[in-house]
């Protein structure tokens, strides 16, 4: 079975919802910076909940803000979904 | 450095403190002139009683005064909530914790079954609980920096 890896456009996101802070979107979704820090980053994929916490903080579906891809495939997928 | 990641570096270096300098009391007070002590159930009754309530209090302490001086040197307050991240990786540490001190109980129960003094089995499980806190800070340190 291969890895699984979960994109995320949190960044590009925030920088479109007035260039929110991590900070600002962590007090929003119930956790911590660092949290914030760690998904942006690739390094903590989110449960369920706190993915539909942040899509409804950016008021969009939850595919716009993250995205799935199996790591056979992130090569490509990623970059034809951008 | 994150908040949390100075949070278990500061309880790290509390936790060495606390056991090197209370390990350095009790052998000069008790065991310095009389080693057989180390085989007297009560001493270590005793020695664990104590151990818990000093470690705990001086474990307040120090984080009341970490969060204090953390507070006046980078203006940011210690996180007070602990979210599903912060509980993945301790539940993470904990699991780590507690097969290192199985390890540790079976060597001390080990020493017992082999005839060896019961000063053993009592340092050994000091140890056991020791190296378990330990790795479970080291892990927790590990996975908030590197992810999972």
């Amino acid at each position: 079975m291969s890895k699984c890896l979960i994109r995320n456009n949190i960044r590009k996101l925030r920088f479109n919802a007035n260039e929110m802070t991590q900070q600002e979107l962590a007090d929003k979704t119930g956790v911590t910076r660092q949290t914030i820090v760690a998904i942006e980053n690739g390094k903590y994929s989110p449960t369920l909940e706190l993915a539909f916490r942040i899509s409804l903080v950016f008021n969009c579906p939850l595919d716009e803000v993250f995205s799935y891809v199996p790591e056979e495939d992130s090569g490509t997928a990623y970059f034809k979904a951008n | 450095m994150y908040n949390r990641e100075k949070q278990i570096i500061v309880s790290l270096i509390t936790s060495i403190l606390i056991l090197g300098l209370y390990s350095l009391y009790v052998f000069n007070k008790y065991i310095e002139g009389n080693p057989d002590i180390l085989n007297d159930f009560k001493f270590w009754g005793k020695a664990f009683l104590i151990l818990i309530p000093v470690s705990v209090i001086a474990q307040i302490i120090i984080h009341i005064v970490f969060a204090i001086v953390n507070k006046i040197t980078t203006n940011e307050d210690i996180p007070t909530i602990s979210d599903e991240r912060d509980k993945l990786i301790e539940l993470r540490a904990i699991r780590i914790s507690h097969w290192l001190f199985l390890c540790g109980f079976l060597l001390s129960m080990g020493s017992q079954a082999i005839g060896m003094l019961p000063g053993v089995m009592f340092i050994t499980l000091i140890s056991s609980g020791f190296v378990a806190s330990f790795a479970s800070e080291i892990a927790r340190i590990y996975y908030y920096r590197k992810g999972f």
